[in-house]
């Protein structure tokens, strides 16, 4: 519903250079980079704040690549949410509503209200809110002009672990109501845990398009890889045997870990750093051991990166002590270990 | 104590300019017994005087802030080439001694210029006539409105601004319901700058009117006429309106403020 074609511009430090991209109707569109990457020029851009230098932007079949931003039907909330300081909150959410029947501006007030929970705020004035609050306000008054496609700049960069939690609630149910949503972010748990499709930019062009498992999985450049860190990353579903929970890969790999529930659909991660190689199964406490073959050794910063073949392809990274230590080589079959408190699972 | 001895010497600093601004002043409001400042409030040409300076000084300030509220919002935003030099000529009447820009708006509008001869159409002439008064005190005092209100926009961040636009707002509304009410407090500070500056000025506007006479021109001549104790009432009555409308329009501001 959202295509971007070949869009560039030069905007001072930033830049967007040959972007091009798709997003489709109900997508939760998660855009992916570090800092200055150029995500923010891009929502810009989309909204109509900026002008492309040249490319096009195509919403539902219509070119808006001239379009003044008024008439776009494209709801952007920013990083810092913008909520107006000298209006109450009511008037906030009426902002959008200009020129319609009070009848209809109070209707759609306390229905956006009472969906994101904030119809006790309404007569306060933002002063007197918190973060959090602030935050759905912004979302309240830029949903109450029934947006075509909702553009999120980091919504939960600002926020501490429990108001994350709320917020990514929010905005996965916001989704679920039918809102199509386009998220940047640097987080890359936020990435998996809200998108169903993935974007990764760096220094303002898109490197790689796809879901989550198709980007982090099969990253089409060193950069995608980098940036995520990991190499060592599984969609799963948890099972419990006898009361203990594990992940069970695609290729039918337990993995063991601390937490989750039945059912549960997601991603596992497990850090090389935490993947222990030994010559002989070894005696530990770490609930995961497996065996498995060498297949590429390569040297890397921090050390080596050991490629092992279990039923899955695993990531070890050890420094260059140990591998002369294991005198390891390709083809040769090690044991590998790792705690459960040493795999992160991402609910999907 | 070292400490306390530095501010005991700046305090007695303090204490002497404090003397020195309210010395001649408290000794100018004892100079006049209550009952001549009172026939002074009642002498016609006294009168008239003072509602023409206050007048004139409004005019210009609500005229010019028109054009010069819109014209700070664009310095607050924008940067173009050239800039320095157009925040440079808005400083301009700051520095330019006041009787030389009296004579360089008189040369502006005397009745052979563009200006002169559209007054002339309209049926009157500049040079001696409320309007000149009120473009020589519009001419000194422009600059404190215009820096004033762009301090005011530049405490607007520009995001705000931005979101508006994204909820559908035309430029022009999101002018008037986000950018000015923010900056209102810093706008309305100028706004009263101006018209005390305006108020005040003498030089400019003693060459383009000397009559109509505001009423420090009308001191002036009272002085020059008559001496010291035939002047002295008129700028007592004079200091006194000046202080109550300063004090009304600070009451007023800080009720902004509060807001």
């Amino acid at each position: 519903m959202l295509q971007l074609e070949n869009v560039n511009k030069d905007f001072r430090e930033f830049c967007l250079k040959d972007i091009s991209f798709k997003v489709e109707k109900h997508d939760y569109f998660i855009v992916l980079g570090a800092s200055g990457a150029g995500k923010s020029i891009l929502l810009e851009t989309i909204a109509g704040l900026i002008r492309p230098d040249s490319g096009n932007l195509i919403l539902n079949g219509r070119d808006i690549t001239r379009l003044p931003i008024q008439q776009r039907r494209i709801g952007l909330v920013f990083q810092d949410h913008a909520v107006f300081p000298h209006m109450k909150v009511r008037k906030n959410l009426a902002y959008a509503l200009h020129g319609q029947s009070r009848h209809e501006i109070r209707g759609k007030i306390n229905s956006i209200s009472e969906s994101l929970g904030i119809e006790d705020m309404l007569d306060r004035y933002p002063s007197t809110l918190s973060g959090g609050e602030l935050q759905r306000v912004a979302l309240a008054r830029t949903l109450i002009q029934d947006p075509e496609i909702l553009l999120l700049d980091e919504p939960l960069s600002s926020m501490d672990s429990r108001l994350k939690a709320g917020l990514r609630a929010l905005l996965r149910r916001i989704h679920r109501d039918g809102q199509t949503v386009m998220q940047v972010t640097h987080d890359y748990e936020e990435a998996l845990s809200l998108g169903n499709r993935i974007a990764v930019m760096d220094h303002g062009r898109v490197l790689q398009t796809g879901t989550p498992d198709e980007v982090f999985h099969y990253p089409r450049n060193g950069f995608v890889a980098h940036f995520i860190g990991l190499k060592n990353f599984f969609p799963v579903t948890i099972m419990t045997e006898e009361g203990h929970p594990y992940a069970e890969t695609r290729g039918k790999m337990k993995i063991r870990l601390n937490s989750g529930q039945d059912n549960m659909k997601g991603f596992v991660m497990i850090r090389g750093e935490d993947i222990i190689l030994s010559q002989a199964i070894p005696e530990t406490s770490a609930l995961n051991i497996y065996q498995g073959l060498v297949r590429e050794i390569s040297a890397n910063p921090g050390g080596f990166d050991i490629c092992m073949e279990t039923p899955e392809t695993l990531h070890a990274l050890i420094t260059g002590q140990s591998m002369e230590k294991l005198n390891i080589h390709e083809g040769m079959q090690l044991w590998l270990s790792f705690k459960a408190t040493a795999v992160k699972f991402i609910e999907e | 104590m070292k400490k306390q001895g530095l501010q005991w010497v700046f305090s007695i600093l303090g204490g002497l300019l404090l003397l020195f601004v309210l010395g001649p002043v408290l000794g100018l409001l004892f100079s006049s017994s209550p009952v001549r400042i009172f026939e002074t409030a009642r002498d016609p040409e006294v009168k008239n005087s003072i509602l023409l300076t206050l007048g004139t000084s409004m005019a210009g300030t609500i005229l010019f802030a028109v054009a010069a509220v819109p014209f700070s919002w664009l310095l607050a935003r924008y940067s173009f080439p050239l800039k320095k030099l157009v925040t440079a000529i808005i400083d301009l009447p700051v520095v330019i001694p006041h009787s030389a820009a009296g004579i360089a708006v008189l040369g502006f509008i005397s009745r052979d210029t563009l200006l002169g001869k559209a007054g002339s159409w309209a049926g009157f002439n500049f040079v001696g006539h409320p309007a000149g008064i009120t473009l020589a005190m519009a001419f000194v005092s422009l600059p404190y409105l215009i820096n004033a209100a762009r301090d005011g926009f530049l405490t607007v961040p520009e995001r705000l601004e931005k979101a508006a636009l994204t909820l559908g707002a035309s430029p022009a509304r999101v002018f008037f319901t986000i950018s000015l009410p923010l900056a209102w407090k810093n706008i309305l500070s100028g706004l009263i700058l101006m018209f005390a500056r305006g108020m005040s000025e003498f030089g400019a506007v003693v060459i383009i009117a000397y009559h109509p006479m505001i009423t420090p021109v009308l001191i002036y001549e009272r002085f020059t006429s008559f001496g010291l104790k035939y002047a002295q009432p008129v700028s007592v009555l004079f200091i006194l309106v000046v202080l109550v409308f300063f004090l009304i329009l600070r009451l007023l501001l800080s009720k902004t403020k509060n807001n």
